[in-house]
């Protein structure tokens, strides 16, 4: 999707080192984050990262072991889970069986004190937006999974809180469900003009949803940015692997000037040219990381003399819309490369066994230092 | 485990079961005194029925023996809950570990043991600050209660571990405070197992007679105990009337609680069911 | 979230952690059963190192004014226990006890098993049913149907008239009043508590698991002594546990039933108490036997929690 602007002068969540061990365990590590109004922030990470402990403090079930947490300006230190501003959407969507749609979603209108009049109101109409007006009477289990979906949404929803807390969101739907639902969601988010912070482990969720993302491993935030920002440019070795796949290869750096570098990777023939400076010592170590879908594959050798490598084809993996390929370099290392099909019958199309050359554009790759 | 020999032991498993209880049933319609020699000329009689009925003394143990046991129940499943909630819901907490070894020891403590003592302690109460005064309804109570609480605590506590605790916690954060949460939320969802909590504590009280034995004063005597004094002095006939009547009292119950529980669970899986083919 | 990291998780959560009457929820139970469960345990144990005495309550006081008149002591007199050891009735007692428990275990184990097994493969409406069958005896009256094996087993009760008119027996046989008859009456009263955890233990197998072995060759035989049984061990050991030792202290069964020449421990128990108003060795037997069980007891304990926090995943 689009990317949308971001307001940054709007600071709404604030998160200051905050920290939370279980025992032995730290859960979320020193973690310093900066929400702002209006976004979907998702926290993207495997599992045990600490994502869902860090989205349970904010929520008030947890209590961090040191640090603290704002909540448009107010420390959420002694406030209980009943009188934060927030509202969660539960991974098991957590719907009371023992009530109907319409009371599960009435519930924390109820517990405000609102009028019973201005209650059903509220709820017929976040039943409307939901698309669930005529299932209001029915339980919980005479639900499917996409409409408990949105039961639960509708029940977070509907107490119009300025920040909600999304726990693996689409984690219980079928894929195709799943899409539409993503969607469904941006909509409702841009509509209401709610804040959102998701936990997911799914990186083409957290990539299709959000503004931001914010990566974890081992409860500490490895790198925050736009979707196109972590994919593009990984800040290091651990983000550029666990968000699509990619090729990295060591290096040492042996020309490092204001508007290129160039890289000598052992496993490769040639230099690497990278079309930009980065800051790094001279002759230092570093790593280089090539997207599979950024290597051009062809019969043909390249013109230039710099990025290229050549190779044979050991295995080939028809998906549908792109095809991947395995290319092992004349040194031994084996790469990844994908290519669209964009034809539907092609005629001269590479196969098993057969010598390749690859390239790439010097703005491909990507150099981490770290 | 071959298929046709397991299911060979469970009809005989089943007989076994139920042939004493079916001969007593037999019986209590036998003319003769000779309990166990059926008098074909004069039976079957109801005479038996109505000597139980004109019993005075197993009417008013039996008067006894319900007041005990519907006071039992109450108390032990108030009692049971609590401790069923802490226990599967507080998290750690200092003495969880001695909490939980003193709610599933009673399940299998021998009665003599768990009899004796709180007697002794009735007894050491009563020299020290004159309570109980006497011994009756309220020590037997008292002690039935002790001993049915374990069962409560285990009921509540599975059920509570079949849910997850994320319906509490959404409704704390949809605004509810932890008393509106146990009201609204918990006790609707553990309520079955807090109805069949009160009738298993029921049943056990109504079932004892070694606990009652020692803890019941000489002025009162619950049916169990005068039904034991009666049988330990050889088998009488109206006791095949009573426990005639009694089978048939459990046996509706339990069968039409079966029932009704299977249809619920039928309906159930039917809209489930439904709601997956509709999608969506 | 991994397995371990979800357990730890939760341990060190607890939902209702910080709220007020929290302690109230905790404490009354506690309370409850420190009074009435756990501090009786601490006079009967009193008791039993007191003597006995003409006197209402029949025992010496337990604290008792030192000699030179400034304190009270407490008396600690291990009469009674010299005497269950002096005794060889107290001890063949135990003994007899703890093999009648441990027959009729077997017994209820051996009965018990292939009906748990039978019902926990039985199609999903019968078993229901089938539950339902094995329950209905255990909310009838205990006692009611102990009492029904004396009619039953009497020599001229039901199965000595049935054998007599079949010409199968010449004679009478006396069954009631024999040890054979407090095996059937523990069992009988006993076997629910065994097939239930048997049963949902067996209940939750993953059948695939039978089709694997049986694929990788095993014979039915095989895959039910190396899949099947190691897997219900658990469900095994807490039915036997559930009726081991309440059977090792029984007292009705053995009343109405059993041999009048060798007692049971719980009758001895309480003859002790009621017949000889001795409450001190009354006291003592109980502590001795309650110190017999309390491995059982606490393995019993260790499968409960187990069990329950299995739920909890």
């Amino acid at each position: 999707m689009a990317e949308k602007q971001v307001d940054r002068t709007r600071e709404y969540v604030r998160i200051e080192s905050v920290t939370k061990r279980f025992g032995d365990f730290v859960a979320v590590d020193q973690v310093s984050l900066s929400i702002y109004k209006g976004e979907i922030f998702c926290l993207l990470g495997g599992s045990g990262c600490g994502k869902t402990t860090l989205l349970r403090m904010l929520a008030g079930f947890e209590m961090p072991t040191s640090g603290r947490i704002l909540i448009d300006g107010q420390d959420m230190a002694s406030i209980p889970p009943y009188e934060r501003p927030v509202n969660m959407m539960f991974q098991s969507y957590a719907l009371f069986p023992h009530m109907t749609v319409e009371r599960n979603v009435a519930f924390g209108l109820e517990q405000e004190g609102l009028p019973k009049a201005e209650t059903a109101q509220r709820v017929a109409e976040m039943l409307d937006i939901v698309q669930l007006g005529a299932f209001a009477h029915r339980k919980p289990h005479q639900l499917s999974g996409g409409q408990r979906q949105r039961v639960a949404l509708a029940r977070a929803l509907v107490k119009r809180p300025k920040l909600l807390l999304l726990d693996e969101p689409l984690g219980a739907l079928d894929k195709k469900l799943r899409e539409q639902t993503q969607f469904e969601l941006i909509n409702l988010q841009e509509k209401l003009g709610v804040t959102f912070i998701v936990v997911t482990h799914d990186q083409e969720e957290a990539m299709t949803l959000a503004t931001r993302i914010g990566v974890m491993n081992k409860g500490q935030i490895v790198q925050v940015g736009t979707p196109t920002d972590i994919y593009e440019f990984p800040s290091s070795r651990f983000v550029a692997d666990f968000i699509g796949s990619v090729n990295l290869f060591e290096g040492r750096l042996v020309d490092d000037e204001p508007d290129h570098v160039r890289i000598r990777c052992g496993e490769l023939e040639a230099p690497v040219f990278v079309s930009h400076g980065i800051s790094a010592a001279p002759d230092a170590e570093v790593c280089v990381a090539i997207r599979p879908e950024k290597i051009l594959m062809s019969r043909t050798p390249p013109a230039s003399g710099e990025n290229r490598a050549q190779g044979v084809v050991i295995e080939i993996a028809y998906m549908g819309d792109v095809s991947v390929y395995l290319v092992r370099l004349d040194g031994g290392r084996v790469v990844r490369v994908t290519a669209p099909n964009v034809e539907r019958h092609a005629e001269d199309r590479i196969v098993w066994d057969e010598r390749v050359h690859l390239a790439w554009h010097p703005s491909s790759p990507v150099v981490l230092t770290n | 485990m071959n298929g046709r020999f397991r299911n060979t032991m469970l009809v005989l498993g089943l007989g076994f079961l139920y042939i004493p209880i079916l001969s007593m049933v037999v019986f209590s319609f036998n003319n003769s005194r000779l309990v166990t020699v059926w008098d074909a000329a004069n039976s079957p009689t109801l005479k038996w029925y109505a000597a139980l009925l004109d019993n005075a003394q197993i009417l008013g143990a039996a008067r006894l023996s319900i007041e005990i046991a519907a006071a039992t129940a109450t108390g032990a499943v108030v009692l049971g809950t609590l401790a069923g909630l802490a226990l599967a819901r507080f998290g750690p907490f200092r003495g969880r570990a001695f909490l939980s070894a003193m709610t599933t020891a009673p399940l299998v403590m021998p009665e003599v043991i768990t009899g004796l003592s709180i007697l002794l302690l009735f007894v050491a109460l009563e020299q020290a600050i004159g309570w109980p005064d006497g011994r009756g309804f309220l020590t037997i109570t008292l002690a039935h209660i002790t001993f049915c609480l374990a069962y409560v605590t285990v009921v509540v506590q599975s059920r509570l571990a079949g849910f997850d605790d994320s319906l509490e916690e959404a409704a704390l954060d949809l605004g509810a405070r932890p008393a509106t949460v146990f009201w609204r939320i918990t006790l609707p969802l553990i309520l079955p197992a807090i109805v069949s909590g009160w009738l298993l504590a029921f049943t056990l009280s109504w079932d004892d007679v070694v606990i009652s034995q020692f803890v019941a004063g000489p002025s009162a005597s619950t049916l169990p105990m005068v039904v034991f004094s009666k049988v330990r002095l050889g088998v009488s006939p109206d006791i095949n009337a009573l426990a005639s009547l009694m089978v048939l009292i459990v046996a509706v119950c339990v069968v039409c609680s079966t029932l009704w529980m299977r249809r619920r669970e039928r309906q159930r899986q039917r809209e489930e069911q439904m709601a997956r083919a509709a999608g969506g | 979230m991994s397995d371990a990291f979800a357990r730890l998780d939760r341990r060190a959560r607890g939902l209702l952690a910080r709220v007020r009457g929290r302690n109230l929820v905790i404490g009354i139970p506690y309370l409850w059963l420190l009074l009435f469960f756990v501090v009786p345990f601490l006079i009967v144990f009193k008791i039993s190192f007191s003597e006995v005495r003409l006197a209402m309550p029949p025992y010496a006081p337990l604290f008792e004014q030192a000699a030179d008149g400034s304190r009270m002591v407490a008396i600690f007199n291990l009469g009674n226990y010299g005497y269950l050891l002096t005794d060889s009735l107290y001890f063949s007692t135990f003994l007899y006890s703890l093999k009648v428990a441990a027959v009729s275990t077997l017994l209820c184990l051996l009965i018990g098993y292939p009906m748990a097994y039978a019902i926990a493969r039985a199609r999903e409406s019968t078993r229901n049913l089938l539950l339902m069958l094995i329950m209905l005896p255990f909310w009838t009256s205990f006692l009611l149907r102990v009492y029904a094996w004396v009619g039953l087993l009497k020599t001229d009760g039901v199965i000595n008239n049935a054998l007599l008119a079949a010409g199968l027996i010449d004679q009478p046989l006396s069954l009631l009043y024999t040890d054979f008859a407090v095996y059937v009456g523990i069992v009988y009263s006993y076997l629910p508590f065994m097939i239930l955890p048997l049963y949902s233990n067996l209940e939750k197998h993953d059948l695939t698991l039978l089709e694997a072995a049986a694929d990788l060759g095993a014979r039915p035989v095989t895959t039910f002594l190396r899949v099947t049984l190691p897997l219900s061990l658990p469900g095994v050991v807490a039915g036997c546990l559930l009726v081991f030792i309440p059977a090792v202290g029984e007292y009705v069964i053995p009343s109405l039933l059993g041999r009048s020449d060798q007692l049971m421990i719980g009758r001895v128990l309480s003859d002790e108490f009621f017949a000889n108003r001795d409450w001190p060795v009354a006291s003592a037997v109980a502590i001795v036997l309650l110190v017999v069980l309390l491995a059982p007891i606490m393995l019993f304990q260790r499968y409960q929690n187990r069990e329950l926090e299995a739920a909890r995943r």
